[in-house]
């Protein structure tokens, strides 16, 4: 097992939106969260990643056999954990590239012999963005919303991370962009057999993962859990709401 | 060299001596000595100080002026370099008799007590000046090194860029690794002609108890531009500067750039003025601070409309690390003219914590993300700047940076 989440319960602000969230996520699984807005999907997320205005009041988070619910998101992250942002901040005087290089664990400025220097160039070209004109560009300054998902993706492939949490990783991008980030997230999981939290509200970037197993959450649990194939036929049948009065009534 | 002529100044001088300045703490420069140390040539430790100011000896730019306390030890052209002249100020001032017009012209001798002994405690500086329409593209890089305990450091310093020529200078002044206590009184005059323009990059890595009081001026002519990037990172017992920009020409500019890295119980007290005296000039000043320890800033600004079709802009960014530091931002506009258009923007803040949250979720531990935070915040991104000088600058802060100055201190 390499992620194990029992019981989560989370607060923000002593507001509860994480109300007892079990999960269980094997080494190479591709799972798939859905649900409607403000369900708990990117509090989900975030608290995996420990943001730590996100607090567990309850619960537990076990990643590789290790208790991590305490560790910081640095730790977390050194330990195999990536999170893609839906919304990642803009920061002025950084570059892109520098910060792949950091997130591979290379020092862009002090390197060290057998450092990866041409790291930024390689895993920009994974997501097909010219190195030579985004290397050194501010850290998602101007970015389109395609462009900032995939900066995102190099960045957290440069991590050669264990644990992928996409949060969103299709919203507000064109149909090129939706291509391009499908294709190189179906590339990065089959190279390095990594294991994926997706959350989406779409089917087409599904298409791109083929999840193992579909949840669907609501009100700050996981609801409904089931394979690809057969959730999601009834989620764009009935949508979320429907599906899951349908699942209560049904126990 | 027959200077009699300068007896006037030094006359006026010794009006001015008690005169104090109406910012910043009041110095007693009484306490502060003429001896320096005499060298022939640069020795080897203050050469390695001096690349943290940006100046490298060893490397070809136009051409390097180097002074250790009062000698000149360097002065001189790369090969090959046409248009441009570089010389100890004194040396200048016995060549040319004409020079003798420029000096205390953009500032005033009785400006204040420490203009005032300036003149009177003067210690070298450099002349420097581009020919009409020569465009002087590498820099050329000065030096001003204070290397003796209790030394006073008064270089005069004048820079001509003739009309329609370039001229780019980087200056670093530091002190050596042995000296605590000095005082720098650097006067620098500035002369931009028609359609010339001079990028002057001053950096600044002084001691803890060192006091630091330039004065700066600079008369741009019709068509000039006058850039002027300050970059202060280390930490400095107590500095006060306020240059001012006489913008004299129809669509002169003028433009100042400042980074300080405040840090320890630094004293900073920075400004600069920019005068709109013909139609269509204009003004901008962008003051980026970031503030730790129990340091405290002053930004000042003022910007002085006076005729028709003018602009100027202020603006200061600050970042405080820390509770015990202080930014204080006190921008002036003067309107002086109806058809003159002013404007100020100021932004005092701590680091966004969902910055420091998102380089932290790339496996960047908290220490080294607020360190890659404040060199982005202080990053020049310097318009107007050559590639190869902003490149220049950049390395600084890296290195900053990497020795512990741009990591948060403990409050």
């Amino acid at each position: 097992m390499l992620l194990e989440v029992e019981d989560l319960h989370v607060s923000v602000e002593r507001k509860e939106l994480l109300k007892g969230v079990d999960l269980k996520v094997d080494r190479g699984e591709v799972f798939a969260v859905m649900g409607h807005n403000a369900s708990g999907k990117t509090t989900l997320a975030l608290t995996l990643a420990g943001f730590p205005q996100y607090t567990v009041t309850r619960g537990k988070i076990t990643f590789d056999g290790k208790d991590i619910t305490n560790k910081t998101i640095d730790e977390r992250a050194r330990a195999g954990m990536a999170l893609a942002f839906q919304s990642p901040p803009a920061i002025r005087g950084i570059r892109l590239g520098d910060i792949i290089s950091l997130a591979g664990g290379v020092n862009p400025w002090t390197p060290r012999p057998g450092d990866d220097m041409d790291l930024p160039k390689k895993m920009l070209e994974r997501v097909n963005l010219e190195h030579s004109l985004y290397t050194n560009r501010e850290l998602n300054v101007g970015f389109s919303g395609g462009e900032r998902k995939r900066s995102e993706l190099a960045q957290i492939f440069a991590m050669r991370p264990r644990l992928m949490i996409l949060d969103e990783p299709d919203s507000g991008v064109d149909i090129d962009s939706l291509k391009v980030v499908g294709n190189s997230l179906r590339e990065y999981i089959s190279s390095y057999d990594c294991t994926v939290i997706i959350i989406t509200h779409h089917r087409h970037i599904l298409q791109y993962l083929k999840p193992t197993r579909v949840h669907i959450m609501s009100n700050g649990r996981i609801m409904i859990t089931g394979g690809y194939d057969e959730l999601m036929p009834k989620i764009e049948a009935m949508g979320y709401e429907q599906l899951i009065k349908e699942a209560v009534a049904n126990g | 060299m027959d200077d009699a002529w300068r007896e006037r100044f030094r006359m006026r001088a010794l009006q001015a001596v008690t005169k104090r300045a109406p910012y910043g703490n009041d110095i007693d420069l009484s306490e502060f000595i003429q001896t320096g140390r005499i060298a022939t040539t640069i020795p080897e430790d203050v050469k390695r100080k001096s690349l943290e100011v940006g100046v490298d000896v060893g490397e070809v730019k136009s051409g390097t002026y180097f002074q250790l306390d009062h000698s000149v030890l360097l002065s001189r052209l790369a090969s090959r370099i046409k248009g441009l002249e570089l010389m100890p100020a004194d040396l200048a001032l016995g060549k040319y008799e004409w020079l003798r017009g420029y000096y205390w012209k953009a500032l005033s001798v009785e400006q204040d007590k420490y203009t005032a002994m300036a003149e009177l405690r003067q210690t070298k500086g450099y002349f420097i000046r581009s020919a009409a329409n020569e465009r002087i593209e590498r820099p050329v890089q000065a030096c001003l090194f204070i290397d003796t305990e209790g030394v006073l450091q008064a270089p005069h310093n004048i820079i001509i860029a003739e009309e329609g020529s370039e001229l780019n200078i980087i200056t670093g002044c530091t002190v050596g690794n042995r000296t605590k206590r000095a005082a720098h009184l650097g006067i620098s005059e500035f002369y931009v002609k028609k359609n010339a323009t001079v990028i002057f990059t001053m950096i600044h890595s002084w001691g803890e108890e060192t006091y630091i009081r330039p004065r700066t001026a600079a008369i741009v002519e019709e068509g000039g531009t006058f850039i002027s990037n300050y970059i202060l990172i280390k930490p400095v017992r107590d500095i006060q500067s306020y240059p001012t920009a006489y913008l004299t020409g129809r669509k002169a500019k003028a433009k100042f750039n400042t980074i300080i890295y405040a840090s320890k119980d630094s004293i900073i007290d920075l400004g600069n003025r920019i005068i709109l005296m013909e139609e269509e000039t204009s003004g901008e000043s962008i003051f980026k601070v970031v503030a730790t320890g129990t340091a405290k800033v002053y930004n000042r600004g003022q910007m002085i409309g006076q005729s028709k079709n003018t602009k100027g802009h202020l603006e200061c960014r600050g970042l405080m690390l820390c509770p015990t530091a202080s930014i204080t931002a006190i921008p002036e506009l003067i309107a002086e003219h109806s058809d003159t258009e002013l404007s100020h923007e100021a932004a005092i803040g701590k680091l966004q914590e969902e910055q420091l949250n998102y380089l932290m979720s790339r496996g960047i531990q908290p220490d080294q993300a607020i360190g890659i935070l404040v060199k982005g915040f202080l990053d020049p991104g310097l318009p107007g700047l050559p590639e190869s000088l902003q490149a220049d600058i950049r390395s600084r802060l890296s290195l900053l940076d990497r020795s512990g100055g741009g990591k948060k201190e403990p409050c």
